[in-house]
């Protein structure tokens, strides 16, 4: 039993779930009608189906920053091509004269991709080519992209009337949130691709050691370029998804500190910022957390000021369960328990 | 008897020390001691318990049966710095300094002098200087630490480690990186340690040293103390047979093989031939054929192109001149992946840093070239791999014999095999093998030099690289002798002894193999033994004495 136990406590996923598990159960308390789903008008609704459409582009940036993180680097420049994808899609649709037509729709999304695969391709050249450190090369799109996000606004807030579009943020398919049914094929295709053919333990293996995987003919440099690009592609699915919720490119908010929740997702989900191992599922459950803790924040009625402050104190209660000094002292104060308790039986 | 003092007071006691980790017993009721100023030595093969033993008493591992005294007075440690505060000092094989800082921030590094709260740096200088002088060091106490060589890092590991007023110093493979005269050099400061009274416990996996620097040693095997002995009264043989807990014929009889099977030029095709092929400041042009099922082995001193050359011919370096031809076309190397496509693949010596992927299972470590050269979107089939792995764990051996094990846990001798396995699946027409045995104990070794022996006979080339000279005169066909990035000699492995590889080495006279004199003393010696199998305390003599080099086996092994 308590082998088991153990078992179950080292794996990596346990303490974000349990933590997940915790703030669930904080807002049950707090509202009792917190698990309930109901079917409205074909429509399913409630609090979870809320943490899951608001979580899906966290999640689904996490998702393309995971693969990176597992490679050694970093993105930061994704809340910035969130931003630019959002521009881009609605300055089209703004210029043609039919925003509302699916086609131009069609456009303006195919457009916004296509633009964050150069921009991807952009990071993806600093770092594996140029061998620009991730964080300092991902820091000119960070700031840079901004601007050009601005550009293509105009320095406006472009505000767009076309249904289709909309349907991105707040629409329904089948029930289910539009932007839900994204995060879930982004997950899954990045699972399914990266897990049955060998680009995970590539990405793992350049992670760990890139020397030996190049000695052992990894491509590492193509390699990077995939996962940078993937990371930006990510990002604009994203930006699509958020602007598309308020029907407005607004280069400045947009996809602001995203990265900083991407990145969170992440760790919480017990990737290491190190490189090497990664692990998928983590990062799903690391973003469920912090939207869960939103989430929380309003159900429980903390105090809009005060949110970001509870916010922190989560994440750290979640770093710390998972550090592994936090481990070896756990651990070590069960040995010694059970030494003494060896003892005592010997004793007697 | 070595030890200058009484031997009734040793200054570390370890009695019935026993550590169980989950499923294993590492260590079971081991008994330890260590007396100042001598130098002991703890021998034992991979998985003896070495390390473990040397964590119990550094306080890394808290022990679960047994007691420790130091100095006469029962202890506990909790933690590596309090042994330390107690006088217990290590230097580890790695070298943990910063090199970004100066020498003398990292002799004082945690313990700054300090004046009016801020860091006091002329007596940090002051103070570091002084122990560089006490170990004989002429350095810069301000210079940065990554100027210096690994070797001379090494010594300032060491005079870090002193400072805090040792009483017991541990190297734990100090010279696993260092060439011949940074071992004399390491040596000499081990000795002046010695003098005043400090109690130097010396891991090395190397016979020759520790037959020259070491007063008494302990023998552990299998978790299990075996027992202790003064150096000059035990055999190197006896020693071996103690460690590996049998005989071994293993290379014997490989020896008595690899000499009467020769391979015939005339019918061989020659698989790569290197034509002035070289890289400025790594190794001047020179040239190298390469015949089918040839094994041709690399003598050279640290730093002579051994490294450097193979390294071109693995296309790890890309050469500037020269041509390289593959299986008779003419090629260019730009990256290993375009070897290895060739089927020409390396094993760097750095495993740690080129070679494992330490994070990933044996069996991702085994797939992983074979993969790369199919590219990322054909798998390797599940079933496949494991099939792969199971059949390499089997037939080298690997322990333990679990695909999913991380490598980074197993010891250095089956990580090398796991690296090994993962060449061999890529069915190598040219394996280059850089210091293979390097680290490793006496019964992986073996094996080892029995698998290069089976796969050249099997129709394989091999290019095989060691610091161990009789190794390379064991396996090879042909022997290319190197010094100060030249070739200086490539000769048929007939009739060549030690001895006259090291006239080659020293001078580089290919016509006189009688000059033995010109090998420079202390410098070779500490490399290759040339005495017999005899404790030799005073192997610092110059190699005279030609001997038959069957008897210089560095496992000790008789004939």
């Amino acid at each position: 039993m308590s082998a088991l136990l153990a078992r179950l406590i080292a794996n990596r996923l346990f303490w974000p779930i349990v933590m997940l598990l915790v703030l669930f159960t904080i807002n049950l308390i707090a509202f009792p009608g917190f698990f309930t789903v109901t079917l409205r008008d074909g429509h399913l609704f409630g609090s979870l189906v809320d943490i899951l459409r608001n979580g899906a582009p966290t999640l689904i940036i996490a998702v393309g920053m995971t693969l990176v993180i597992a490679t050694r680097g970093i993105d930061l420049s994704v809340g910035a091509v969130a931003a630019i994808s959002g521009a881009v899609a609605c300055s089209i649709m703004l210029g043609s004269p039919e925003p509302g037509n699916p086609a131009t729709v069609a456009v303006a999304i195919t457009v916004a991709l296509l633009i964050s695969l150069v921009l991807g391709a952009w990071n993806g050249f600093l770092v594996a080519v140029l061998g620009i450190q991730p964080i300092i090369a991902t820091l000119i799109l960070m700031t840079a992209g901004r601007g050009m996000a601005m550009l293509i606004t105009e320095g406006q807030i472009l505000t767009v009337n076309s249904p289709p579009f909309k349907a991105l943020g707040s629409g329904f398919w089948f029930g289910v949130p539009i932007a839900v049914i994204i995060a879930a094929v982004v997950f899954a295709a990045a699972a399914l691709i990266t897990r049955r053919t060998a680009l995970g333990m590539f990405i793992e293996s350049v992670g760990i050691n890139p020397e030996a995987s190049r000695q052992a003919g990894v491509r590492a440099r193509g390699l990077l370029f995939v996962v940078y690009t993937f990371s930006a592609f990510c990002a604009a699915i994203a930006g699509l998804i958020l602007t598309a919720n308020t029907a407005a490119a607004d280069a400045n908010n947009t996809g602001l500190f995203i990265e900083l929740d991407a990145i969170l997702a992440v760790v919480i989900g017990g990737t290491s910022l190190a490189g090497g191992r990664y692990t998928l599922a983590g990062t799903l459950v690391g973003a469920l957390v912090i939207q869960t803790l939103v989430t929380t924040v309003y159900t429980v009625g903390i105090p809009p000021i005060a949110t970001m402050v509870f916010k922190a104190a989560v994440v750290t209660v979640v770093c710390l369960l998972q550090s592994p000094t936090t481990a070896e002292a756990l651990t070590g104060f069960r040995r010694r328990l059970s030494i003494r308790a060896g003892k005592g039986v010997a004793a007697s | 008897m070595t030890n200058p003092t009484d031997p009734a007071a040793p200054v570390v006691e370890m009695r019935g020390i026993s550590i169980t980790f989950p499923g294993v017993k590492a260590l079971d009721g081991v008994d330890f001691r260590l007396f100042p100023g001598e130098v002991h030595s703890l021998m034992g093969e991979n998985g003896a318990g070495k390390s473990t033993l040397i964590k119990a008493l550094t306080g890394v591992y808290g022990i679960d049966a047994g007691t420790i005294t130091l100095g006469g007075e029962q202890v506990s440690f909790s933690g590596p710095a309090q042994a330390q505060a107690s006088g217990i000092s290590t230097v580890y094989q790695e070298v943990n300094l910063l090199p970004n800082l100066s020498v003398a921030e990292n002799i004082m590094l945690g313990r700054e002098p300090r004046r009016f709260g801020s860091v006091d740096w002329r007596a940090m200088r002051r103070r570091a200087a002084e122990l560089l002088a006490g170990l004989n060091l002429d350095l810069d106490p301000g210079s940065l630490l990554g100027d210096h060589s690994l070797a001379v890092q090494q010594l300032i590991a060491i005079a870090r480690a002193i400072d805090v007023q040792a009483k017991v110093l541990i190297l734990d493979e100090p010279t696993s990186s260092l060439d011949a005269d940074e071992v004399a050099e390491l040596f000499r400061v081990i000795r002046s340690l010695k003098e005043q009274g400090v109690a130097i416990l010396f891991v090395s996996h190397f016979l020759d040293q520790v037959y020259e620097i070491c007063d008494r040693l302990t023998v552990l095997r299998n978790g299990k103390l075996v027992g202790e002995y003064l150096v000059e009264e035990l055999l190197r043989i006896d020693l071996v047979q103690k460690m590996i807990g049998k005989e071994l014929t293993v290379l014997d009889d490989l020896e008595q093989r690899a000499r009467s099977v020769s391979i015939d030029e005339s019918d061989a095709a020659t698989f790569v031939q290197a034509t002035k092929l070289g890289r400025r400041g790594a190794m001047h042009p020179a040239d190298l054929p390469i015949a089918a099922g040839e094994v041709v082995g690399f003598a050279g001193l640290l730093g002579s192109g051994r490294t450097e050359f193979a390294r071109l011919l693995g296309g790890i370096d890309r050469a500037d001149s020269g041509e390289l031809s593959i299986g008779g076309r003419s090629t260019r190397l730009r990256t290993p992946r375009q070897a290895l496509s060739h089927r020409i693949a390396f094993s760097s010596e750095n495993r740690r840093d080129e070679g494992i992927v330490g994070d990933l299972t044996v069996r991702d470590n085994i797939v992983l070239a074979l993969q790369a050269d199919r590219g990322w979107a054909r798998p390797i089939p599940k079933k496949r791999q494991d099939e792969l792995t199971q059949s390499y764990i089997q037939t080298l051996n690997i322990r333990p014999a679990n695909p999913d094990a991380l490598v980074r846990n197993l010891s250095g001798g089956n990580q090398q095999k796991v690296l090994l396995a993962r060449w061999l699946a890529i069915a190598p027409r040219l394996l280059i093998l850089d210091e293979p045995t390097r680290g490793i104990d006496i019964g992986a070794k073996a094996e080892i030099q029995k698998l290069v022996f089976n796969l050249a006979e099997n129709g394989m080339s091999v290019l095989f690289i060691s610091a161990e000279l009789e190794e390379v005169l064991r396996l090879s066909h042909r022997i290319v002798v190197l010094r100060d990035r030249h070739i200086v000699a490539d000769l048929e492995n007939d009739g060549l002894t030690v001895d006259s590889l090291l006239a080659l080495i020293a001078d580089g006279s290919g016509d006189d193999p009688e000059a033995p004199d010109a090998a420079g003393g202390p410098l070779l010696a500490a490399a290759v033994p040339t005495t017999p199998a005899t404790p030799a305390p005073a192997a610092t003599s110059a190699p005279t004495t030609p001997s038959d080099p069957t008897t210089t086996d560095p496992t000790g092994d008789p004939r």
